[in-house]
């Protein structure tokens, strides 16, 4: 095509030729920059990565000589001493999680359930981009939020009556002084549930029509249609949501280092303050002046890399088999 | 009979829960949301806009430094993170065969998971640890590699719903692959480009987190791009955690503006994507 082309105008005008020959030359050299430019930036994600991971590991050398695995066994961090164990930041981070997971998980999934299946189309994404904008909110403000809204109606409110209620449970047990681990957690379950609602319900909206028609069909409810037949349909994509959820709440640093109480201790009692590895490091990294310090901090920052990295891992893995398993059965 | 009308029944109250619990989402939202604004808007004044923090301890004073220096931040998360993911996005969607693209996808998505506190980690030993010194580079890198997973999906997946005719069309007619994709689908994408853009910035403009040991803070107008530099979210988490009242008001404005500007990111970004899709 592109020989015709400049053989018919190189009839017609006899100096052409050459320079449209050019152009095209350069036209085509260009082909495999722009493709080299192109596989250069998306391989640079994987270098990025690979520096990161390569730049946590190396920055921790010295806590790594001096505590090996025993640093993630340590229950005594104790930066005047040099004595690093990441212990009650694992408990502290893991905690919290578990926390807004409960209280995320449920509430969430059942607001996908009635944006999917019962407010019409076209209010449903209006309520499902309200719910975006949650998500959308910075962390820091979340954490304001909660040091001035949520810790003052907690020490109020809700602490007094949970613990006349199940204060006997060593987990509601002693002294509440506003910020919590528990502070923490429902912190971050404000935080996740737009994720578990947006996702859930896309996956829900996913579910074919004639699943829904063929178990009305057979004489069921429209509550045991959801139960029985889209739910279980929509399942792999309900569990990635959570885990999305729960490596989003395992990572989020500023909204718990604000409510949390910074301190690190094991205690059986959700509601004394604790610590979390996130809030660890955004506390001490600018303070730690000792060599070791920094290196401990580097070395939790490498924990919580590599669980986030697993349970996203997870999530993705999930999300994948949940496609392919739709293109099967569609 | 009994049995239908329990089931019935089941159906009701589930449904009922369904809506209770819906209600209660959209409720915190609306409540944080107007409680913050209302708060937030009481405290704002000029000053606010317009002077300098006044010094520790005493009232009044603005974030005038702040505002200005999460703007250079911005602008220089944007200038390291588009170009990497808008190529990055073309070479997904365009060029590339199963395995390689793949691996990509996978890491790009490992990436954006990472809790952005270790993105600051990062960026700390590679900038800060070098050059001694905390900043503005070292917060507009860090924000930076926090925009290149998103840039990177969302170019990908926009250009992706550009027809193949259009990619045909403009073969046939004798472009090359890179004039293809330059003046012909990247065009015809280019809305959900900058509204993928657009939510990107809004993600990273409230990112506390990674800034903290990279551009620090700083009370005073920076004169460089190599000294620490304020930004309203570091500013914010101070005055939030700080003994003092008027610091506390402080930080109530500066929530309010920053939620406003995160909020127009994302609903001119909804209306961009949304004009497309109508037409």
């Amino acid at each position: 095509m592109n020989e015709l082309l400049t053989e018919s105008r190189a009839a017609s005008e006899p100096s052409a030729p050459k320079r449209i020959r050019l152009a095209h030359r350069l036209a085509r050299a260009g082909d495999p920059l722009f493709y080299g430019l192109t596989l250069a930036s998306a391989a640079s994600i994987l270098v990025i990565t690979g520096w990161l991971v390569y730049q946590l590991y190396v920055n921790c050398e010295e806590t790594r000589r001096q505590f090996g695995w025993s640093f993630l066994v340590g229950r005594n961090w104790d930066p005047v001493a040099g004595d690093f164990g990441a212990l009650p930041f694992i408990y502290g981070t893991i905690v919290t999680s578990i926390i807004a997971l409960l209280i995320a998980t449920p509430l969430g999934i059942s607001a996908a359930i009635f944006l999917a299946e019962l407010v019409p189309p076209r209010l449903s994404s209006v309520l499902a981009f309200l719910v975006d904008l949650l998500a959308a909110v910075p962390s820091v403000i979340y954490g304001l939020l909660g040091i001035f809204l949520l810790v003052p109606f907690l020490s109020s409110t809700v602490v007094p009556v949970l613990q006349k209620a199940v204060g006997f449970l060593p987990i509601f047990s002693g002294p509440f002084y506003g910020v919590s681990l528990f502070s923490a957690g429902i912190v971050l379950a404000v935080m996740v549930i737009p994720f578990i609602v947006s996702i859930s319900r896309e996956v829900l909206l996913a579910v074919p029509q004639a699943q829904r028609e063929a178990s009305f069909a057979l004489g069921s409810t429209h509550w045991e249609t959801v139960w029985k037949v889209v739910l279980p349909h929509a399942r792999r994509g309900i569990y990635a949501s959570v885990f999305l959820a729960l490596a989003r709440a395992l990572g989020e640093t500023m909204a718990v280092t604000m409510v949390i109480g910074n301190a690190p201790e094991i205690s059986k009692s959700l509601l004394a303050p604790g610590y979390s590895i996130a809030a660890a490091v955004a506390n001490e990294f600018t303070e730690a002046t000792e060599n070791l310090h920094l290196s401990a901090l580097v070395e939790l920052g490498l924990v919580l890399f590599a669980i986030t990295i697993v349970i996203n891992g997870l999530a993705r893995l999930l999300i994948l088999a949940t496609a392919r398993g739709q293109g099967h059965h569609g | 009979m009994g049995r239908l009308r329990r089931r019935k029944i089941t159906n009701a109250v589930m449904f009922a829960l369904t809506m209770l619990s819906t209600v209660a989402v959209i409720g915190v939202l609306f409540y944080i949301l107007g409680y913050l604004f209302w708060n937030g808007g009481r405290y704002l004044n000029w000053q606010f806009f317009t002077n300098l923090p006044a010094p520790v301890g005493e009232a009044g004073g603005g974030m005038a430094n702040a505002i200005l220096g999460s703007g250079k931040l911005l602008l220089l998360a944007m200038c390291f993170g588009v170009p990497i993911g808008l190529l990055g996005g073309i070479y997904l969607a365009e060029f590339g065969g199963r395995v390689f693209p793949f691996v990509i996808r996978y890491v790009t998505d490992l990436l954006n998971g990472v809790p952005s506190i270790i993105i600051g980690l990062f960026a700390y030993t590679v900038v800060v640890l070098r050059d001694r010194h905390f900043s503005a580079w070292a917060g507009g890198f860090a924000l930076g590699i926090m925009m290149i997973p998103i840039a990177l999906r969302s170019t990908e997946e926009f250009l992706r719903q550009v027809p193949r005719n259009l990619r045909e069309a403009s073969l046939a007619l004798g472009a090359t692959r890179a004039q293809m994709v330059l003046t012909a689908v990247v065009p015809a994408a280019v809305r959900g480009i900058v509204a993928g853009i657009m939510l990107d910035l809004a993600r990273v403009a409230g990112e506390t987190a990674p800034l903290l040991f990279t551009a620090f803070n700083n009370r005073f107008w920076s004169s460089g791009l190599d000294k620490p530099t304020a930004s309203l979210p570091v500013m914010i988490f101070t005055y939030a955690i700080g003994p003092y009242e008027d610091w506390h008001r402080q930080a109530w404005a500066a929530g309010f503006v920053l939620l406003a500007m995160v909020f127009l990111f994302n609903v001119s970004a909804r209306l961009l994507t949304f004009r497309q899709h109508a037409r």
